[in-house]
Order: C-alpha cells, then sequence, then structure tokens
C-alpha cells in the first residue's frame, strides 16, 4: 500500500546560488581519492596499494579489516600517487593520477532474468567485491551495511530537500533502466520491501515508474526527503532491527554493474552556494577533486568550501574532495568576522527560524539567502524549549535524546529513540539552535556509545 | 567602531591565557561579545551555517517585552503617590518620582545580580550567562517601589546564587529565579511586601483622610470576610482618593496600588504580545494558565459561601500579579515544562493553583507566586510522563 505522507514540521533553508540543469565546461578533473573516513564505522582501514602502482576502475584499493568481505575500489584508472596519513598514521586519503581514458575491471554481466536465479548470497558477494557495497548504509548507526546480515527492509529516498541540493531527474536523467535493474537487485537482499519515497510536490520523472517497490510520497519541507525521516513513518527500527538504505546514485550504479560489467563511478555534482559565480553541475567521478570547479569561479578569495550540503557537509580545502556519498558541493563566504553589536541588529540579510526582536528573515519567505559560516554566537546551556521538536517530523523529543547521550544514559538513549536517528535527521536542530549546540556531533556519539557497548 | 575593536584587541592579551588577568577572561570575554558577535566560524563536519539567533538576542527580546510594564510601573509610582496625598501633579512630576523609586531598585537588582554571575564565572570558568539579563529586570517589577533597596540586594544575591548558580547557571535551574526572590522577600520581610502600607510610596507626607492603601485582592478578600458583595465593594474603595479605583476597566488599566510592574493587565498583555509574537515565550503556557484560572475562578463562584468565592471570575485576570506571572514567570522556559503537551497541563495547574490559593488561603491573599514556583517543581514530573508515554509508544510499535 502506497502513502502519502504529510510533513509540517521542519525548515526550509533557501539559499542564494542554486545549480542551474547544466552541465559546465569544467577543467578536467586530474586526480581523485578515497578518504576513508567518508565511511563512517570504518574502523581498521587497510590499504591493498602502494604508491606507484596503476590500478583500473574497479581494483580494490582498501578494506576494512573488521568486514574483510567489502572491497573498496578505485573510482577512475590511473596511478597511486599519494596515500596520505594524519596524525598517529591515520589513513586520511588515497589519491590517484587519473588516465585521460579511464579503463575498467571487467566483472560478470546478468541480464533480468540472471538476476532472478542467482541466490542471495551469489549477489552479495558480487556486490562486496566489486566495490558499489559501500552504498548500502544500515540503520541504525548509519554505517556501511554488514554483508553478513539481511535487512528487514531497504528504503531509498528519490528526493533531496537539503539546501541547495541537487535535482535527483537531473543527476538520474535517462538511467531509470539502470535503476530498474538495481531495484530487482536490492530485492533479492531483503525479504521485505524495497521502499522507495518520492516527493509529492514535485513529480519525479524518471523514478515515478519504476517497479518493484513500494513507493511513498512525502510532501512537506526540509527533512521531508530525509531517509530516515521516511523509514520513521513507514516501517520504525526498533532495537534489534536492521534496515538499509541506499541513495538513487547507488542504485543506478548497482544496475550498471549488473548490466555492463563495470564499476562505473562517473556521477553529476552539483556546484551549487552564493559565492560561486557559475552555479552548474560537473560531470565527473566519485572522489573528484575540486579544484577544477573552484578556480576561477568563486566570486571572492574568503571562501569556504563544502563537500555536500550546509547542513551536513564537510568543509574542505580548495583542493579537496568530494566526499563519496556527497553529490554536490557548496561555496559560501567565511564568517570570520565580528559585528559591532550583532546580536541585538535588527536584520533580513541573515537567515533565521525565530522571530526574536529585530530577525525579520520571517518577513520574506520565498527570499534567497546568502549565509556565511560565522557561528552567530556562543554555545550555552539549553534555554528554549519547543524548537528542536518543531522542525523534527518524527515522534523523537530530541533535546532529551541528546541529554540522554551527553549523560551516557544507555537506557534513556535506546528508549528515546537513538536506533531512529543519525546526524543529518537531527542537523536542522543545529541550525535553529538558540543555545548553538554541536547536535550533530553529539549523535554520531550517541550512536558510537550503543554500537560499541 | 573601528576604534573599539582595537581597544579590545590591544587589551586581549592581558586576559588570555599567560596574561595578567588571566582569570577575569570571562569578564573580559562578556564586554568583548557584548560589543562585537565573535568571529568564530562552525566546525568542519555538521553544520556549516546558523540561525541568526543567539541567547542574547532571545533574553533581550523578554527584556524589552518588560519595558511598557517598566514605564507604566515608573508612571504609575509617581501617580499613586500625588493621588494618596491629594496633590495636583503633572505627567512630569509623577513619572519624574517615580523614576527616582524605580531606578535605583532597577541597578541595585542589575549590580547584585551581575555582581554574583560575575563571581561565579570568574570562578567556575564559564561565560556569563544572559540569563540574568531577564532576572534583574524582573526582580524590580514584582517588588512594591518603597523595598528597601538592601533587601533587593539581598533578594537578588539570595535568588542568583540558591536558585541559580548552586544547580550549574541558567539552563539548569529549577525554580524560577525572579518568582524566587519575591518569595525570599514575602517570607524573610513580610513587613516591607505585605499589608496596605507598602503599596503606596507617602515619602514625608501624610496621606489624606479616607485613603487606604490596601490592593484590590485584599479588598475582595475583606468583602468575604465582612459578607458584603465584592464588586460593589471593590467598586466604592478608596471612593476619598479616586472614583472607581477597582473597577474593573481600572483594574485592566493599572492605575492600582501594587508592585511596580504588576499592575497594568494592558501593559502585561503588551508584553505579552511582543513575546508570543516572537515565539519567545510560548502560546500554550499562557492560554492554559489564563484559562485555568478563569475556569477555577468560575468554579469558586460556582460553588460560592462567601462573597469572596462570589466575585466574577473575569476579576481575578486583572487582580494581583497574576497576569504578569503568567506572562514573564510561568512561560520561562528553563524552570517551565519543556514538552509541547507538558505546557499544557503546566499552564492549566497554575492558573487553577493560583486561584484556589487566593481564594482559600487566608495567609496568602496573591497565589501566582506560590503557584509558579510549585509548578516549576511539577514541571520535570510533568515532562517525565510526557516523555514516558513516548518511550512507551516506542516500545508497544516493537511487539507488532
Amino acid at each position: 500500500m502506497s502513502k502519502q505522507i504529510k510533513l509540517k514540521k521542519g525548515f526550509d533553508i533557501r539559499l542564494v546560488g542554486k545549480a542551474e540543469k547544466k552541465i559546465g565546461n569544467f577543467q578536467p578533473v586530474k586526480t581523485f581519492a578515497i578518504k576513508p573516513t567518508d565511511f563512517i564505522g570504518m574502523q581498521r582501514p587497510k590499504v591493498l596499494v602502494k604508491e606507484g602502482d596503476s590500478v583500473k576502475a574497479g581494483t580494490p584499493i582498501l578494506f576494512d579489516k573488521k568486514m574483510e568481505k567489502v572491497q573498496y575500489v578505485a573510482p577512475v584508472s590511473g596511478e597511486i600517487v599519494e596515500i596520505k596519513r594524519g596524525e598517529k598514521r591515520k589513513l586520511l586519503e588515497i589519491k590517484i593520477l587519473a588516465d585521460t581514458e579511464i579503463d575498467f575491471e571487467s566483472f560478470e554481466k546478468f541480464n533480468e532474468a540472471d538476476i532472478q536465479a542467482a541466490s542471495r548470497e551469489k549477489i552479495v558477494d558480487h556486490l562486496a567485491v566489486t566495490g558499489v557495497w559501500p552504498q548500502l548504509i544500515q540503520r541504525p548507526y548509519g554505517i556501511v551495511a554488514n554483508p553478513e546480515e539481511e535487512p528487514k527492509a531497504i528504503f531509498i529516498s528519490g528526493f533531496d530537500t537539503h539546501p541547495l541540493a541537487p535535482d535527483y531527474d537531473f543527476l538520474l536523467k535517462g538511467q531509470s533502466n539502470y535503476f530498474q535493474l538495481g531495484i530487482n537487485v536490492l530485492q533479492k537482499l531483503t525479504k521485505g520491501k524495497v521502499n522507495l519515497g518520492l516527493s509529492a510536490d514535485h513529480k519525479s520523472e524518471e523514478l515515478s515508474n519504476i517497479k518493484g517497490t513500494e513507493i511513498n510520497h512525502f510532501s512537506g519541507p526540509h527533512p521531508s526527503g530525509n531517509v530516515g525521516v521516511h523509514i520513521h513513518h513507514i516501517s520504525p527500527i526498533n532495537k534489534g532491527e536492521v534496515v538499509w538504505t541506499i541513495n538513487p546514485y547507488g542504485v543506478v550504479q548497482i544496475g550498471k554493474l549488473f548490466a555492463n560489467g563495470i564499476y562505473d563511478a562517473s556521477k553529476l555534482i552539483a556546484i551549487a552556494g552564493s559565492e560561486t559565480k557559475s552555479p552548474l553541475y560537473a560531470q565527473t567521478y566519485i572522489g573528484s577533486c575540486v579544484d577544477s570547479f573552484v578556480a576561477g569561479n568563486t566570486k571572492t578569495e574568503k571562501v569556504r568550501v563544502i563537500s555536500g550540503n550546509v547542513l551536513t557537509g564537510e568543509k574542505i580545502n580548495r583542493d579537496g574532495y568530494v566526499g563519496f556519498y556527497q553529490h554536490q558541493i557548496t561555496i559560501i563566504p567565511e564568517g570570520d568576522y565580528y559585528e559591532f553589536l550583532g546580536w541585538m541588529k535588527p536584520t533580513a540579510e541573515k537567515l533565521s527560524y525565530h522571530k526574536a526582536l529585530g530577525l525579520l528573515s520571517f518577513l520574506f519567505p520565498k527570499k534567497e539567502y546568502a549565509l556565511d559560516s560565522n557561528a552567530r554566537g556562543e554555545e550555552r546551556a539549553f534555554v528554549q524549549t519547543g524548537v528542536f521538536e518543531s522542525v523534527t517530523p518524527m515522534d523523537i523529543y530530541p533535546v532529551y535524546l541528546l541529554k540522554a547521550i551527553m549523560a551516557e544514559d544507555f537506557d534513556e538513549m535506546e528508549e528515546l529513540g537513538i536506533y531512529e536517528v543519525v546526524e543529518e535527521d537531527l542537523a536542522l536542530c543545529e541550525f535553529v539552535d538558540v543555545s548553538k549546540h554541536p547536535v550533530q556531533e553529539i549523535v554520531r556519539k550517541g550512536i558510537e556509545l550503543i554500537q560499541y557497548s | 567602531m573601528e576604534f573599539l575593536r582595537n581597544l579590545l584587541d590591544k587589551q586581549k592579551p592581558l586576559f588570555q591565557k599567560g596574561g595578567k588577568l588571566e582569570n577575569l577572561y570571562y569578564l573580559y570575554e562578556a564586554g568583548e561579545t557584548f560589543l562585537f558577535s565573535p568571529k568564530h566560524t562552525t566546525g568542519p563536519r555538521g553544520a556549516q551555517v546558523k540561525d541568526a539567533i543567539d541567547l542574547k538576542r532571545m533574553m533581550i527580546t523578554v527584556v524589552i517585552a518588560m519595558i511598557p510594564c517598566l514605564l507604566f510601573g515608573i508612571y504609575n509610582t509617581g501617580h499613586m503617590h500625588f493621588l494618596a496625598v491629594g496633590e495636583e501633579a503633572s505627567f512630569g512630576d509623577k513619572f519624574i518620582l517615580g523614576l527616582t523609586l524605580v531606578l535605583p531598585i532597577v541597578i541595585v537588582s542589575y549590580a547584585a545580580g551581575g555582581l554574583v554571575e560575575a563571581t561565579f564565572a570568574v570562578i567556575r570558568k564559564h561565560p556569563i550567562n544572559e540569563g540574568f539579563l531577564v532576572t534583574g529586570m524582573l526582580i524590580p517589577l514584582v517588588v512594591p517601589a518603597t523595598t528597601p533597596l538592601w533587601q533587593v540586594a539581598l533578594a537578588t544575591v539570595f535568588a542568583v546564587v540558591i536558585a541559580k548558580e548552586v544547580f550549574g547557571g541558567t539552563g539548569m535551574n529549577i525554580l524560577n529565579v525572579a518568582m524566587t526572590a519575591r518569595a525570599f522577600l514575602y517570607f524573610a520581610y513580610p513587613a516591607q511586601i505585605s499589608g496596605d502600607q507598602v503599596w503606596t510610596y507617602l515619602g514625608d507626607k501624610v496621606p489624606i483622610d479616607g485613603f487606604s492603601g490596601a490592593t484590590a485582592l485584599a479588598v475582595a478578600y475583606q468583602s468575604g470576610q465582612e459578607g458584603v458583595n465584592a464588586v460593589s465593594n471593590l467598586g466604592s474603595h478608596n471612593s476619598a482618593v479616586m472614583e472607581g479605583m477597582f473597577s474593573f476597566s481600572n483594574m485592566f488599566l493599572g492605575f492600582i496600588p501594587g508592585s511596580i510592574g504588576e499592575t497594568s493587565t494592558l501593559m502585561v498583555l503588551l508584553g505579552a504580545a511582543i513575546l508570543l509574537f516572537t515565539g519567545v515565550a510560548s502560546w500554550k503556557i499562557m492560554v492554559s494558565a489564563f484559562g485555568g484560572a478563569y475556569i477555577m475562578a468560575a468554579v469558586m463562584q460556582l460553588l460560592a459561601v462567601n462573597e469572596y468565592m462570589a466575585l466574577p471570575a473575569h476579576y481575578h485576570l486583572v487582580m494581583g500579579g497574576i497576569a504578569f506571572g503568567i506572562v514573564f514567570m510561568a512561560t520561562d522556559p528553563v524552570s517551565a515544562a519543556q514538552t509541547e503537551s507538558g505546557k499544557w497541563v503546566y499552564g492549566l495547574l497554575i492558573g487553577v493553583l493560583t486561584i484556589i490559593i487566593r481564594v482559600t488561603n487566608p495567609a496568602y491573599p496573591e497565589g501566582i507566586m506560590l503557584a509558579v514556583l510549585f509548578m516549576n517543581v511539577f514541571a520535570p514530573l510533568i515532562d517525565h510522563y510526557v516523555v514516558k508515554a513516548n518511550k512507551k509508544r516506542r516500545l508497544q510499535r516493537a511487539t507488532v
């Protein structure tokens, strides 16, 4: 039974610099990198290559000693130019200098009938060694799925409501046949349903006619596109249950793998943000260096480049690399400036969910803002109440959950719903918080406490 | 502004680690962040942009919402004085007299409380909290203009230390700080904050014949004792100084004796409008508390066994400090219930309890103070059950 779910709680952060649905002519990207830190929960990364080795797209370069079956592979063919380590030899980046023509490892091809005939085990093994497996994320915890487990259901969100998020119809243009094949593969992984959440406000051209999934429609402001919110309303996670999630990009990648027998890491990413001269999409591969998109494309020099969106993303260098799971980079002004009486100056230039004295952004609900990275005040104890609840469209009390985490009270965390959230589900709380708590950091700390207890 | 910034930057090393005045860093920081929003940027992971609000802005909104009450209180203090001594005076004279009485109380309250805040910030090495901006203004508004300044200082220090700092500062307190200050005065120095003599400043002048300094609540209570109709008793009260002083409309407007900021229901509602429009205070608490008070007063009226109980329910809403207490004290987010459904219960019970205390307890003519403090204590219990229901829903889901 397909459901229509109307969500009222939440908040859309409208920003200047949405990417135009065109593919820009950027300089070809030279280097690509896989960052083990993108795979949350990866405990003991082991590198399989040395500097100077040449790899093909799909050659394993990394695995986690705690989950040896899953291979992390090179997105492009080329030469390993650097294995970058940080403090305590923590593995940070494996950099590849790409060939001009991508050379692929060749894997077994499947047609629809082959997929139907294959055993679950065979499918799992195939996904694990070919590099597409890390696209599958396990809930609770939001970590790379464990191939030894079987989820009660798989969830896919077919739209993204984050600030300046890419348009999935544009990302997936002309790839619905691969998406369909990917769905057929996913069906083999669970006895439960494969759920696809679509926007009720904007009909998806590419995903509306997909078969073999339960399609549910969600309307409302962000975070209505978050897969965690979908799970909460369709089939919430209880203690001991496991659900897998996957981004539509991952589904397409699986489809291409089975149809063409290659690990195809090509992807479109949106280059967005108020400091971008021409916000466009870029055709590249997973782990792309951003220098080609940033150099010469920013309005000023004092910018922050974010891999991902402004709510859940990560600050990277101007020559940093796009995160494994990201489909956008956002360029915003860096906000390291003092502001005279900034705490009481009336302003319509800064966005606020609140309407306290002098915060006038509520008067312009359609206006797009150019926000910078200023922290807008200092951290304080929790004072205001009811705000987090009003931006969290789930039956969860975020402040109580966060306090339980801070107090490291395991029973409370479980009872208050730690299994149902990852960082992105409470990211809006971090934005609207009067007391400026690092909400997402706290959530991850709670998840880790539970996960490793 | 450049000049100020340079000055601050120049002094900064003195207060930073290794500087001579390192211990006073948080005092410097308080001043600096008051003048300039800091240049901190968001961390490398997580939300990269932040909402424009911060605690300072939220707190100053509440202070602004109290300004109508403060200004009216200043005027009314002077107004009541000249009324009582039977002299004609201009608006300016009244305001200036009020100012000379009220301003010192405000200054003492801010100074005493600020000193405690600063001391704790320095000793405990935490930033100075903005919560005191509100408390420091609330305390003057809930005491009579005749309160000795040393009592204001003592009550403020007591409340900030015992009600707030021992729990860990703003955000951690259980009781509303300003209400605690008032309760302290009430129980420690009842002679200066109750009875008929304290509400109107007379100075060295003699009141005119027939003047009574009693508050409306005391008059209503007296009606109950004497068995005379409370409304007509209120209506004819103090006719020597002013016809219809305790008529419903005049009590709504606030030209009556009482604590500095609470007499005018109109001004309180103006403040409430600011708080509700800006979303800083919970409308649920306000609506349910006023509703609870009205319903309880109506029930009292229905069950009336004396003239006080028979007082029409709407009179209760404009008499005493109930409106001020509900709008500015009950809605303090830290000491109130924190769950949305809990707020309904919390507010409702404050309203109900206020009327019960008023009408049935002969020792305290006003009930809002004790009702708010009482419900402050119970708010965590209310929340506990609301959150428990949430946990239960989650558990039940697991079995299906």
